[in-house]
């Protein structure tokens, strides 16, 4: 089961509880960190990594020796990466997506695709409370890539559909987010009671409902806002699964990298029962479908 | 006219708070939320909408559904998974990049691909002066246009009014939207907190700055969590070029002030409220903005 | 010869245009001729990026050897240039005054892209 662990605005804890869920898991499991962009999951897991490969994403190159100029490649583009003027063609990697139709459509075969490299991953291990292994993965871009979706692809390549698997994803609604969550078989939506905190809720709620993935809300430093997000799940029917309570020690523990458990052990009993919770809405969504 | 971008590579460090506290003590300057995938800052300025305008981002594949055969040929092709094969095949939105390619080798020519609309942009009035601000329709994407298309209208927006300075919210991360907003800009504020993700996150925007060569400022919010830590982010970040502007004490009056639809330094003479002025002060005499 | 120039407008007094890639349309002057031609950039306003290019592209397809106008990214400026034309930065009033500095050599070519690139 792969269960991703997403909200919308960032900073709201996303990050502690995935890494505290993984800490709490009472079987082998896989902690997948998807927020490539500023992967910190690492911090808190203090993974042994072993191995490092790179992502790379397919860019064309030019045989000017067979191109004929005829500017099908440029005309098919539709990101401007090539362009064809007068009797020179030019390619723009950076602003190449990867569709492969440049190639497809070259008469002439004069377009090659080679390996860019965008970012890398990282694997290794950690362990559970319990001593269970987990199975660490880290998704990095590279600074002034532009482009995250194909990492976080690579790093969901490694899911091992026979284990429990938690992603950790990255914050809002677009690309990132939807690349993380797709195909997951439940999202949680860390959230906290403050305005802020709600709005970006509504946003994703609404991208969860539309690619139709079932959800649920946990509210992070309950208590420290007010009443809005509690009385936006009940008049939605969002289940809302957990409150981790507003506590100065999470705070400075975090602060040293240290988890939610280790500030508040006993919050372990809690989120073993919010991973059998998530079983039930999973088996309950699975008899609705079928 | 200069642009000041405020980001934080980690998100929830207070940006949208001190931004909009930055909008309430500036005078001469014009507001844009870049931070268009989880946009705030509007929930503290509460802008009077004035105009609203269509975001037309590309295009999108549709299959028409009657000459579809089944040959396989756009889901053979596309390399963002977004054929759904059935009968008859579909096209996912969501993961549609946009390519066309399915459109171009599709033999029943039975794809169409219509401009597809991705999210409204807003010009508005606040209490503090303009502000262009924008949405983007669940599930869409290129955000990093949008906050091209917004920091522009900015940019418009502050030539028509004579505005020396545009304020803008950011986006967290380090990727598209990120340098959408921050490429060209006269200097950043980074706004991080006393965390051990803060400083990793808070290095590589540093890194992103330096790579696009844009003067870098910090500023550490929430400072008092962890002083051993501040101190190791100030020491970090100077040697990286950034100039350290201050530190903001953890406050729960901003909490407070923003479920009062107010920006902290309209909220009261609170301890954030007295450290974002001054640093304000600060940052406004360093960089020769108009205060 | 013939030169480009970015217009939100559709005449000699026509303000000039200070964006090159999402430029509304182009004016091209024939220097010997006297007289102009307009072309439409509407295809590049919502292209998602690269609009710079497919600007350039415009103007080069249209035999222009020299651009005029407000500001031009590196990516513009790299295809302009291997189409052999030359870029006059110019924040004259109207297309005539441009034009009208551009015979007196008081116009200075851009020797770099004059803005950073928008990224998308």
């Amino acid at each position: 089961m792969k269960i991703a662990i997403a909200s919308g605005k960032g900073g709201t804890g996303k990050t502690t509880l995935a890494t505290a869920l993984a800490q709490a898991a009472t079987e082998p499991i896989q902690l997948l960190d998807c927020d490539v962009e500023e992967p910190n999951a690492h911090i808190f897991m203090k993974p042994q990594l072993t191995e490092r490969e790179a992502v790379t994403i397919a860019i064309p190159v030019l045989d000017t020796d067979r191109c004929t100029n005829c500017g099908k490649c440029g005309e098919l583009c539709q990101f401007n990466a090539i362009v064809t003027i007068a009797d020179q063609t030019m390619i723009f990697s950076d602003l190449c997506h990867s569709c492969g139709g440049c190639i497809l459509v070259c008469p002439e075969k004069a377009l090659q695709e080679q390996p860019k490299t965008i970012g890398y991953i990282d694997t290794g291990h950690s362990q559970s409370l319990n001593g269970d292994t987990i199975t660490f993965v880290k998704g990095t871009l590279n600074i002034g890539e532009a482009m995250a979706p194909p990492v976080i692809k690579q790093v969901k390549k490694m899911v091992d559909p026979n284990q429990l698997t938690i992603l950790d994803c990255p914050p809002g609604t677009s690309c990132p987010m939807i690349t993380a969550i797709t195909g997951s078989d439940f999202v949680l939506l860390v959230t906290e009671p403050t305005p802020f905190g709600l709005h970006d809720l509504k946003l994703a709620v609404e991208t969860l409902r539309l690619m139709d993935i079932p959800f649920a809300v946990v509210v992070n430093r309950a208590g420290c806002g007010d009443n809005r997000v509690d009385d936006y799940c009940s008049d939605e029917q969002i289940p809302l699964l957990l409150q981790i309570k507003d506590d100065r020690r999470v705070a400075t523990a975090y602060s040293r990298a240290e988890g939610l458990l280790t500030a508040l052990p006993e919050m372990v009993t809690e989120l073993r029962a919010l991973l059998g919770r998530i079983d039930n809405c999973v088996a309950a969504a699975q008899r609705s479908l079928s | 006219m200069k642009e000041i971008v405020i980001i934080s590579g980690k998100g929830g460090t207070g940006k949208t708070s001190i931004t909009a506290a930055f909008a309430a003590l500036s005078t001469q300057a014009v507001f844009a939320d870049c931070d268009v995938d989880a946009a705030d800052m509007h929930l503290l300025l509460a802008p009077l909408s004035q105009q609203s305008y269509p975001f037309i981002s590309g295009n999108i594949a549709r299959i028409d559904a009657q000459n579809c055969t089944g040959c396989d040929t756009c889901n053979s092709l596309c390399r963002f998974d977004a054929v759904r094969p059935g009968s008859p095949y579909t096209i996912i939105p969501s993961s549609c990049e946009g390519c066309g390619v399915c459109v171009h080798f599709c033999p029943e020519k039975t794809i169409e691909f219509p401009p597809q609309r991705c999210g409204q942009w807003y010009q508005s009035e606040t209490r503090f002066g303009s502000m262009v601000h924008a949405a983007l329709d669940i599930g869409a994407e290129n955000s990093g246009k949008l906050v091209s298309l917004v920091r522009q209208e900015a940019r418009n927006l502050a030539e028509k009014h004579q505005r020396e300075l545009i304020l803008i919210d950011g986006p967290p991360g380090i990727g598209c939207p990120v340098i959408a907003a921050t490429t060209g800009a006269n200097a950043v504020l980074v706004i991080t907190e006393p965390t051990c993700s803060g400083k990793h996150d808070l290095l590589r925007v540093l890194e992103l700055t330096n790579h696009f060569d844009i003067p870098a400022y910090i500023c550490v919010n929430k400072w008092d969590i962890n002083p051993d830590m501040t101190e190791e982010i100030k020491t970090a970040a100077q040697e990286k070029g950034a100039t350290f502007v201050g530190t903001i004490p953890y406050d729960e009056q901003i909490t407070t002030a923003q479920i009062e639809g107010k920006t902290i330094v309209e909220w009261g003479d609170t301890i954030a409220a007295n450290a974002i002025k001054k640093i304000w002060n600060s940052f406004c005499e360093q960089l020769d903005l108009p205060q | 010869m013939k030169i480009a120039i970015s217009t939100t407008g559709n005449t000699l007094d026509a303000a000039i245009d200070p964006r090159f890639g999402r430029a509304v349309r182009f004016l091209i002057y024939d220097t010997e001729q006297k007289d102009f031609t307009l072309v439409e950039n509407e295809q590049n306003l919502n292209a998602t990026q690269g609009a710079g290019i497919q600007a350039a592209k415009i103007v080069a397809d249209s035999g222009v050897q020299a651009v005029i106008s407000g500001q031009c990214g590196p990516k513009a400026f790299n295809v302009l240039s291997t189409a052999g034309i030359t870029i006059y930065p110019c924040d004259a009033n109207s297309i005539a005054e441009a034009l009208e500095l551009y015979a007196t050599g008081a116009l200075q070519p851009a020797k770099d892209a004059t803005v950073e690139g928008h990224w998308v």
